[in-house]
């Protein structure tokens, strides 16, 4: 299926190449570059590039080009999924995914590619069976392994994919034994001038880290599990508890990993914690424009709405932006046109605010369209749909472990269009 | 840290432009500024007993492979560790052999008795990953070797080698497709597997080589179906992908009935509701001329058991799930997949992209199912434009009289974008719109009319081209429009755009009877500067002009004419002039003349506004070829449904007859049964009794395979006091896991009938109220069963008790082979044929001396593990050749040399012939070494025939059947030939053979057959020939031993020798 990867950074420097079948020529890149080059913004470039004799399927990640060489018939999705899933163990592996990472860790990338591919098809791509055969490396394993000369490499073969929970390693002990849930929900909204709103969503997700000994199974149960309309589960959730009891039923992997991501169902009124208030003029045959934006909490049940951050796309004639806010702290890129404002906190008794001129181009025709606003927020301890964890349980091992929920609510794509607003 | 470092002196030492050079090392660049001195270092590094410098090498190694940088020449130093100890080292050198093994085969060749090795290990993952590497060698050579790999693993009793098995099915294949019939073989073997495990990859291994032998599937399918939801998820996507093209051909449609509707679909939904209601009438008159559908039971299996499946985390498997539903369930059932793939639009943009490109081609089919979710697809200025494109498409085909407004009034935000591709795409889609629904055309074209003033000239002319579109649908309504754009031209500069108008123009000069002389005025006097579109269409609206009006026009339309005439583009010179001839009238005007007027301006119809992913859905959805629109190297056709559904039958799993067992037995069957996959017994309501017989005679014949796989490999395995123990240490476990109930998964199917849950939770009870006894009671099985493993073979225990003893290959102390040898067969004198002679130095080439050598089958005294070589010299100078020696022997490693004395002198004419032994590691590598003489030196190397690299051993015939039962499995290799007339007595057959090889005939009963025995010289490996004739000409040659690579060339040589 798949026959070679190739990493490309930004400016085009293939830095690394692996091959399953036999090799394929760096010159394939080429079509890449082409194409590339053809889209002029990084995210244009078509996933799938159609070339003479080979497909390439590519995904962009963290400033990398994750290039695949295909020859045959395959559903691309497969493809991209997997090389999301490579990006995602170099992550886990190494705390990031970027060039540098990757070329201080060549060998290990290498070793990991070797496991997770078999011929081009994928072989073990759970990351707690890789974490058996692979250790990640730590800053205390490099040092002692310079000095004995000991290897990354596991020694004892993992058994985990013999097993039929093959998500979980066997043997695992911990003094401390701790189940953490992270709920995490993320509100899409797009709200027009008039500050209605025009679409509105509920996508949560719960991330877990658990570090339970043994051989745990737990289930979890919600107070309100109906409003869970769009699921979906790691592969270790009991589906069909879930069908009949609307509780998650399962044996964890060990660590962290996304348990459940999830919809509130789109009939439910979704609260937005925010509202913008913002004028932004230009006036015909001048060179300014008048700029004045207010952000307010609205329907934030009581709670802080924080780490609040605002990006605007300015048209293309803006020159500078002279500005005053009355809290936190905003910059202006002349050359991408973006506005970034890092207000911070909100605080219902004053309102954070940013007004001032715009500057245009002289003799430029006045700039159409009212940009659109970008908000970011966050706001600790609520779900904003409400989604409370009931209680978890624990079966099949005699210890008492530390549970702990977290809930969490941030924007997520959040927009106010054109002459309206946007969160996200 | 030690691996960045080799990764920059990678970068350091070659001569990458500008890279800086990495400051924590400085002996980096400069001390290996060469590659040729750098590999050296490596070389020794490798060449170390450390193996901490060995792991450093390798790393470093590793490091330019992953860089593209060629590391080639270092083949046979890190070949040379693939039997290292350090498990890191050697994981290394298999990445470097797998990399490299194509470009350097003869090399390779040396490291694949060390994974034959592994292929024995008690270790099953060894076992897997010496598989897994033997057959990621991509070297022709070994196919024979893989091929019986394969074969053994596919019956290993581990279903993680049966897995890796599976995974090098394909990979043999595309090394040898002439192996096809032999894999389909295994892979049927291998889809008949229980294991969820193994499910996945052998269908992978299915649709590479051998998509078309769609009844291999019929048996396992209801297996594939239940084993689906427990199979790991890039499985998953590969299975449901094939039972799809699979359900394809076996069932009837579910929309048989409603085949009418859809085509009436675009209709139906354009149209008014009379005719909605019109079309219901015809439907249903239809329906009742129609006998009822009746889904098979296996169809409706398939659709359930894929259901769960929509709530994966992988969007690969989702995708796979959404296509199947949508290619095979009732339409009234593809619903459900909405939601889903709407969930995944908040993946990666990437897989957003696959995405909408399918519920794209999906939206035109079933435009109701994505309805609910129309706001999932309003566009965010952040969207990257190839995905904002492909939202528009969507909302494009979602679009329809009730919800129009809405996307209208969206679609105005967007034209206020920045983006200008987009603004343009947005205005091809209301166009769309447009055209589609009549209600709201005119909003429409009153909306685009307001865009012409717009203030950017792009969005415009999009506009322009558009309305042109438009305006052809009822163009009397819309002179004052027509105006309106006949006044553009003064302004807009976009060619298309200018080109659409004056074609307007002049389609309706009518219309604007006092504009359009004025426009083509503007026009010819700009004419020369105008872009080749728009000169065309200038000279158009002459024509039509000149046609209507000539009145006004005639002399603007010559000056036309004459301009286009010279233009530089041949085709505007080719239609003035073919313009010229149609409308001017001449003396010599032809017939077309008259006709002018109807040729140019004719009723055009309207152009038909469509989806650029209309009838897409004829490639299988979620495909790549899907995506590209184009049919992808590999791609397999969606078969259309058949008429008459076949035969159904061909699904049901046969009940061995054994399945009537005893008492006994059917306990057995039910401690396993948890073991042997939760999901095995789900088999749901609508699958009946039938199913539920099938799944208890699955289990029967899974655990007579256990049974049956034990006693096969016995012979063969070397490592059975271990292997033997683990499949009832196994068991032991799975038997207690079953007993938690809990920790099993219990995933199963969506809906599973009530009496099912009931029996697990009855199960349950009683187990915690009688714990221990339950406990007990199971034990007692197990023991039994342990026992019945022991009984079904009583000759086990004595036969793996002198097992090591006998066979010699396993045993890794060389000391103990002459005790062995010497214990069992007889070395015996060769039995003498004709000899052949080589030549190691020509006549010409040695200045007069000539060297040729033969082997001599005799044992060579001084060292029982050597070969030994006659050498005979022959001095045909005129001077006496002194000296004559051999010097600097160049050897791989563990082979060895006796050199003959030193020949003093030899006078002229005279020949004098010694004899040398050579070690050659049971080998055919050549012994290369110098040969001197007083005044010169020569190169020369005896490369022995396999053949010669063993010595005849005595035996009887019942040492010989003995001997050939403990060497089958692997280790043997059978071929068919055919028998020569020349070659039909026994005398030349024997002749031959022993020519071929150096072996010694076993007396035989049968007088059809001839055996041979042999072992070999340095390891002492047992060498058994057999050849038995067939009816006719046909005979068939097994050769049995130890070193299959010997036995694989030596087959070669004696099929050589008997055919020729």
């Amino acid at each position: 299926m798949i026959h070679s990867l190739f990493l490309i950074n930004c400016s085009g420097d293939i830095f690394l190449e692996k091959h399953w079948k036999s090799v394929v020529s760096q010159s394939v890149c080429d079509y890449f570059f082409e194409a590339q080059e053809k889209a002029v913004d990084v995210e244009n470039v078509p996933p799938v590039i159609s070339t003479p004799h080979h497909y390439l399927i590519s995904i962009y990640r963290d400033k990398i080009f994750f290039v695949s060489v295909i020859q045959t018939e395959v559903p691309p999705l497969f493809v991209i999924e997997f090389l999301h899933r490579v990006a995602d163990t170099f992550q886990d592996y190494f705390g990031e995914c970027s060039e540098t990472a990757i070329k201080d860790n060549v060998v290990i990338v290498y070793e990991l590619l070797e496991e997770m591919l078999d011929n081009g098809f994928p072989l073990a791509t759970e990351s707690n069976i890789l974490k058996e055969l692979i250790k990640p490396p730590t800053i205390l394993r490099s040092v002692v392994n310079s000095i004995t000369g000991s290897s990354n490499v596991g020694d004892t073969l993992p058994t985990g994919q013999l097993s039929n929970i093959p998500w979980r390693r066997a043997g695992v002990k911990y003094t401390n034994n701790e189940a953490y849930f992270d709920v995490i929900e993320e509100i899409d909204a797009i709200i027009d001038k008039s500050g209605s709103t025009v679409f509105a969503e509920i996508q949560g997700v719960i991330d877990s880290c658990i570090k339970l000994s043994g051989m745990p199974d737990l289930s979890l149960s919600f107070m309100n599990p109906r409003l869970l309309d769009d699921v979906s589960f790691h592969p270790c959730i009991r589906f069909k508890r879930w069908e009949s009891e609307r509780v998650l039923s399962f044996i964890p992997p060990d660590g962290n990993f996304r348990l459940i991501s999830y919809r509130v169902s789109s009939q439910n009124l979704v609260a937005i914690p925010v509202y913008v208030k913002h004028m932004i003029s230009f006036k015909e045959n001048s060179s300014s424009g008048r700029f004045d934006v207010t952000i307010g909490p609205k329907q934030n049940m009581g709670k802080t709405v924080e780490g609040v951050v605002m990006t605007v796309h300015m048209p293309k004639a803006v020159l500078n932006m002279n500005l005053t806010a009355s809290q936190g702290s905003y910059t202006f890129d002349p050359v991408t046109k973006v506005l970034t404002w890092d207000v911070g906190k909100i605080t219902p008794q004053k309102l954070p605010n940013l007004k001032g001129i715009v500057n245009l181009q002289s003799g430029a025709p006045k700039p159409e369209e009212n940009p659109s606003l970008n908000i970011q927020f966050k706001i600790q301890q609520l779900a904003i749909s409400g989604l409370k964890v009931n209680r978890l349980d624990m079966y099949g091992e005699k210890y008492k472990p530390f549970k702990g929920v977290k809930y969490i609510t941030k924007a997520g794509k959040f927009q106010s269009l054109g002459s309206r607003i946007v969160l996200g | 840290m030690s691996t960045s470092q080799a990764y920059n002196e990678e970068k350091g030492g070659s001569s990458s432009l500008g890279e800086p050079e990495y400051g924590h090392d400085p002996a980096s660049g400069g001390i290996f500024s060469s590659d040729y001195k750098r590999h050296d270092d490596l070389k020794e590094m490798l060449d170390s007993n450390k193996d901490s410098l060995k792991l450093e090498a390798m790393k470093r190694i590793v490091a330019m492979i992953a860089r593209g940088k060629n590391a080639s020449d270092l083949f046979p130093a890190v070949v040379k560790n693939v039997a290292c100890k350090n498990i890191e080292v050697k994981k290394l050198v298999y990445v470097y052999l797998v990399r490299y093994a194509e470009e350097q085969q003869d090399l390779a060749l040396l490291s694949i008795s060390t994974f034959q090795r592994g292929l024995k290990d008690p270790n099953q993952l060894i076992r897997a990953s010496a598989l897994r590497v033997l057959s990621s060698i991509r070297v022709p050579i070994i196919v024979p070797i893989m091929m019986l790999a394969i074969k053994e693993a596919a019956s290993d009793m581990s279903p993680y080698v049966r897995k890796t098995a599976a995974h090098a099915i394909p990979k043999l294949y595309s090394l040898d497709s002439d192996q096809k019939d032999q894999l389909i073989e295994v892979i049927e073997k291998l889809l008949a597997d229980k294991t969820t495990l193994v499910a996945g990859s052998v269908v992978m291994a299915f649709e590479e080589v051998c998509p078309e032998r769609i009844d291999l599937i019929h048996k396992n399918y209801r297996k594939l179906c239940n084993l689906l939801i427990d199979v790991e998820e890039w499985g998953q996507v590969v299975i449901i992908n094939m039972l799809t093209r699979y359900a394809r051909t076996q069932f009837l449609s579910p929309n048989q009935n409603e085949s009418l509707l859809e085509e009436n679909a675009e209709k139906a939904f354009y149209g008014s509701d009379e005719e909605d209601a019109k079309d219901d009438k015809t439907e249903a008159a239809s329906l009742v001329k129609r006998k009822p559908y009746v889904m098979d039971p296996d169809h409706r299996l398939l659709l359930r058991n894929t259901k769960p499946l929509l709530q994966s985390r992988n969007a690969a498997v989702v995708m796979a799930v959404a296509q199947l539903y949508f290619h095979l369930a009732p339409k009234a059932e593809v619903g459900v997949i909405a939601k889903a793939l709407v969930r995944l639009l908040r993946s990666h943009s990437e897989v957003q992209y696959v995405v909408l490109q399918n519920v794209a081609t999906m939206s035109i089919k079933r435009r109701g199912m994505f309805e609910p979710y129309l706001k999932s697809f309003y566009i965010r200025s952040t969207d990257p434009t190839q995905i904002k494109i492909l939202k528009l498409e969507v909302l494009t085909n979602l679009a329809n009289e009730t919800n129009i407004s809405t996307i209208l009034r969206e679609f105005q935000t967007y034209i206020r974008s920045m983006d200008k591709d987009f603004v343009a795409a947005t205005i091809q889609a209301i166009g769309r719109c447009a055209t589609n629904i009549g209600k709201v055309r005119d909003t429409c074209l009153n909306g685009l009319v307001q865009l012409l003033s717009n203030r950017d000239e792009l969005v415009v002319a999009e506009s322009v081209v558009v309305i042109k579109k438009l305006l052809q649908m009822q163009p009397s309504q819309h002179s004052e429009i027509i105006k309106h754009m006949a006044k553009l031209t003064d302004n807009i500069q976009v060619p298309m755009a200018r080109a659409s108008i004056l074609w307007l123009i002049g389609e309706y000069c009518e219309h604007v009877p006092k504009i359009a002389p004025d426009v083509l005025r503007k026009m010819a006097k700009s004419f020369t500067n105008e872009e080749d579109i728009v000169k065309l269409q200038v000279i158009n609206l002459a024509a039509k002009l000149y046609l209507t009006n000539s009145k006004q026009s005639k002399l603007l339309t010559q000056y036309v004419l004459n301009l286009a005439k010279y233009d530089q583009n041949y085709d505007i010179r080719d239609r003035a002039r073919f313009i010229r001839q149609l409308i001017v009238p001449t003396e010599k005007s032809g017939a077309l003349n008259k006709y002018a007027k109807k040729l140019f301006l004719a009723q055009k119809p309207a152009p038909i506004l469509e989806s650029s992913f209309k009838d897409r859905d004829h490639f299988q959805l979620g495909s790549l070829s899907h995506l590209l629109n184009a049919k992808a190297v590999g791609y397999q056709e969606l078969p259309d449904w058949p008429d008459e559904a076949p035969d159904p039958s061909v699904r049901n799993v046969e009940v061995p007859e054994w399945t009537k067992c005893t008492s006994r037995e059917k306990r057995k069957e039910k401690v396993e049964k948890p073991f042997y996959s939760d999901s095995e017994g789900e088999s749901g309501p609508t699958e009946s009794a039938d199913s539920g017989e099938g799944s208890i005679c699955h289990d029967v014949r899974a655990w007579a395979s256990v049974a049956v796989g034990t006693d096969s490999l016995t012979p063969s395995l070397p490592g059975q006091h271990l292997t033997l123990g683990s499949p009832s240490e196994e068991e032991e476990e799975e038997g207690k896991k079953a007993k938690k109930k809990k920790p099993q998964r219990d995933r199963e199917g969506g809906s599973e009938s009530s009496s099912e849950e009931g029996s697990v939770s009855e199960s349950s009870s009683s187990e915690s109220d009688s714990g221990s006894d339950a406990e007990e009671s199971q034990s007692e099985t197990e023991t039994k069963r342990r026992k019945t493993v022991k009984s079904s073979d009583p000759n086990r225990d004595q036969r793996h008790g002198d097992f090591c003893f006998i066979c010699p290959g396993i045993l890794p102390l060389p000391s103990l082979y002459p005790h062995l040898i010497s214990s069992v067969p007889q070395v015996i004198s060769p039995v003498f044929s004709s000899v052949k002679t080589y030549e190691l130095l020509h006549r010409m080439t040695g200045e007069g001396l000539s060297v040729e050598y033969y082997f001599s089958r005799q044992p060579f005294a001084p060292d029982p593990h050597m070969v030994a070589v006659q050498i005979q010299f022959s001095n045909n100078t005129d001077s006496e050749v002194k000296n004559v020696r051999i010097s600097e022997p160049k050897l791989l490693s563990g082979m060895r040399v006796q050199e003959f004395k030193e020949i003093e002198s030899l006078a002229p004419g005279e020949t004098t012939s010694v004899v040398m032994g050579i070690d050659f590691c049971d080998s055919t590598q050549a012994a290369n070494f110098q040969l001197c003489t007083h005044t010169r030196q020569f190169y020369g190397a005896i490369q022995p025939p396999v053949g010669e690299l063993m010595a005849p051993v005595f035996m009887s015939e019942n040492e010989f059947k003995k001997e050939q039962g403990k060497l089958t499995g692997m280790s043997e290799i059978t071929e068919k030939l055919t028998l020569p007339e020349t070659c039909q007595s026994d005398h030349t057959i024997v002749q031959r053979v022993t020519s071929a090889a150096n072996v010694s005939r076993v007396p035989c009963g049968a007088d059809n057959e001839y055996r041979f025995a042999a072992k070999t010289v340095t390891s002492g490996s047992l060498v058994l020939i057999t050849l038995e004739k067939k009816e006719g000409a046909l005979a068939q040659l097994t050769v049995n031993s130890e070193k299959m690579v010997i036995g694989t060339m030596l087959v070669k040589d004696i099929i050589q020798a008997l055919t020729q």
